[in-house]
């Protein structure tokens, strides 16, 4: 029967369409399959290239200023890699150091993504609860947080739990204004067809706004997972006392004129920055890779 | 007792959905659809063409209750409609198989009769082997088709669509159009289709009505006599070029 068959037909000739042209996400999955020594080549050479000069403008920097100036702020790369990696005490140092730092970064981040959540689906489900929070939120993200750290420490101590309260202040606002912006996108169509079926307030957020939102909730993690690690790095810095984390490190370097250990602590602080912000973007991908327009080619 | 034919006198039946003298103004004073009049009974398939922004989406709107009518009465024989947006509204996030399932989630059909059913219904629309992609990999015709199967889960008994192949290209649309007219006449339900496709509107239809601009009104009313089921030929039928030639110019007459 014709009738049966012409379907089919238009079936597999759309998905030889949408495997072979036009979307732009099945072009860069044909892309990534093809990704050879060749294309990975191409993919790394350039911000090696970039790493390759900075070193060597570094170096070419470090001569000029000379030996005083060597020793007191500018020393080679080697001696930084040879003073804060090589030496098993000195680098154990900045990995206990880090830990530290990692240990109150992470809870902030956590604290900071269960009530920005909270607060976004709140905000999403009532005009004047939204209007009631949002400045306040705003004041929270405009306010230098350096203003507010000496107060928080005066309050709650100078421990870990005022450090954590750092955190969250700081990595909040993102995650509360992508979370309110994901949940607010839906599409009006969505909506009509939950209407349609009698769909109640929760059902609607459990089945359409929140797995919606999760693409544009990722974005604010990510955010906020590397605003977290600074916000830890900052209160530890300014307290000044407690566990000794990066921040107390970086000032302990600095008073004692041990620059290439204080190089060491910034290279340490930009790769837990880093690594936090991956990983958001990695989980991100796995939960919403599959389906959302910007992730990966879903099979 | 056998379902009524389509070619069948349906107007014995009680109608699926009446339109009785009724109006829609916004609250912003746009009169998009002034006293209109018809019913669509169980076995007819009612076309409905007019020009852009003439209120013929708002006519559905009023039909499914998404929007509440101001003047005389819309009423359904059933609540259990079906309704096909232009825009396939696929969750992007769920397969086919899970869109397909999801109004049976909303009517907490149990989970192995929602699996049943959504099977049946993708094998309706031509979609097996289908069941585990992403909308994001599907073409346009086929996303159609998936939102075609979410509602036919449903057997509603009036199903109304809202230029649902409008965005797709000639082809995509001539073979949904073949497949529509199919699943009419497998399904038996009541159609409202609004389509601004006067060949559209013919092909598929029992009964074609046309709108005047806004304020929309009926201003043409067309039966068709073709047999079902229709196939590709009756397109180029003298017949097919002579009704679609007296529907245009109801159309145009009413654009002035």
């Amino acid at each position: 029967m014709t009738e049966t068959t012409v379907p089919i037909d238009e079936a597999s000739d759309a998905v030889t369409v949408a495997s072979t042209s036009a979307p732009p996400s099945a072009a860069r999955s044909a892309k990534s399959e093809s990704i050879g020594l060749k294309s990975f080549a191409s993919l790394l050479g350039p911000p090696v290239v970039v790493f390759v000069s900075f070193v060597g403008l570094w170096y070419a920097y470090s001569a000029w200023v000379g030996e005083t100036e060597r020793k007191i702020s500018s020393p080679y790369p080697h001696a930084v890699l040879q003073e804060a990696f090589f030496q098993w005490d000195q680098l154990s140092e900045l990995i206990a150091a880090t830990w530290v730092t990692t240990k109150v970064a992470t809870v902030g981040l956590i604290i900071a993504v269960i009530l920005g959540i909270l607060f976004a689906v709140l905000m999403s489900q009532a005009k004047w609860i939204e209007r009631s929070f949002y400045p306040y939120a705003v004041l929270l993200q405009t306010m230098p947080i350096l203003a507010l750290v000496p107060l928080i420490g005066l309050r709650w101590g100078f421990g870990f739990n005022s450090r954590v309260i750092v955190c969250v202040i700081i990595s909040l606002f993102p995650i509360i204004t992508n979370t309110l912006f994901g949940l607010k996108s839906t599409e009006r169509g969505h909506h009509d067809l939950f209407r349609l079926h009698g769909a109640g307030r929760l059902t609607r957020l459990k089945k359409l706004h929140f797995p919606g939102a999760l693409p544009a909730m990722f974005t604010g993690f990510q955010i906020s997972a590397g605003l977290s690690v600074i916000g830890a790095i900052v209160g530890d810095f300014f307290f000044g006392r407690g566990e000794k984390g990066l921040g107390i490190k970086i000032r302990d370097y600095t008073s004692f004129l041990e620059t290439e250990m204080l190089i060491g602590g910034i290279i340490f602080s930009a790769l837990l920055g880093i690594t936090m912000f991956q990983l958001f973007g990695v989980l991100g991908r796995l939960l919403t890779g599959s389906w959302h327009e910007s992730g990966g080619d879903g099979t | 007792m056998n379902a009524p034919s389509p070619t069948a006198d349906v107007s014995a039946l009680d109608a699926a959905l009446t339109f009785d003298q009724a109006s829609m103004v916004f609250p912003d004073g746009t009169h998009a659809v002034d006293n209109v009049s018809f019913d669509v009974h169980p076995g007819e398939f009612v076309g409905v063409v007019g020009p852009s922004g003439c209120g013929k989406s708002t006519l559905l709107k009023m039909a499914s209750g998404l929007l509440t009518y101001t003047g005389g009465a819309v009423e359904l024989a059933d609540d259990n409609i079906g309704y096909v947006f232009q825009d396939a509204t696929l969750l992007p996030w769920r397969t086919v198989q899970k869109n397909v399932e999801l109004f049976m989630e909303l009517h907490d059909v149990p989970k192995d009769e929602r699996a049943v059913r959504a099977s049946e219904a993708i094998e309706l629309v031509s979609l097996s082997g289908f069941e585990k992609h992403h909308p994001k990999r599907l073409s346009g015709g086929m996303r159609m088709r998936v939102s075609l199967a979410r509602s036919l889960t449903m057997n509603p008994g009036l199903f109304l669509f809202d230029e649902p192949f409008g965005a797709l290209d000639e082809i995509t649309r001539e073979r949904l159009n073949d497949e529509l007219v199919r699943l009419f006449l497998r399904e038996n339900f009541a159609g409202l289709f609004i389509t601004h496709s006067i060949q559209e509107a013919v092909f598929l239809s029992t009964r074609v009505l046309v709108m005047s601009a806004r304020p929309g009104r009926i201003v043409g009313d067309f039966d068709v006599p073709f047999e079902y089921p229709r196939t590709e030929e009756i397109r180029y039928s003298p017949e097919f070029a002579e009704l679609s030639g007296r529907v245009s110019e109801a159309l145009r007459d009413g654009h002035e």
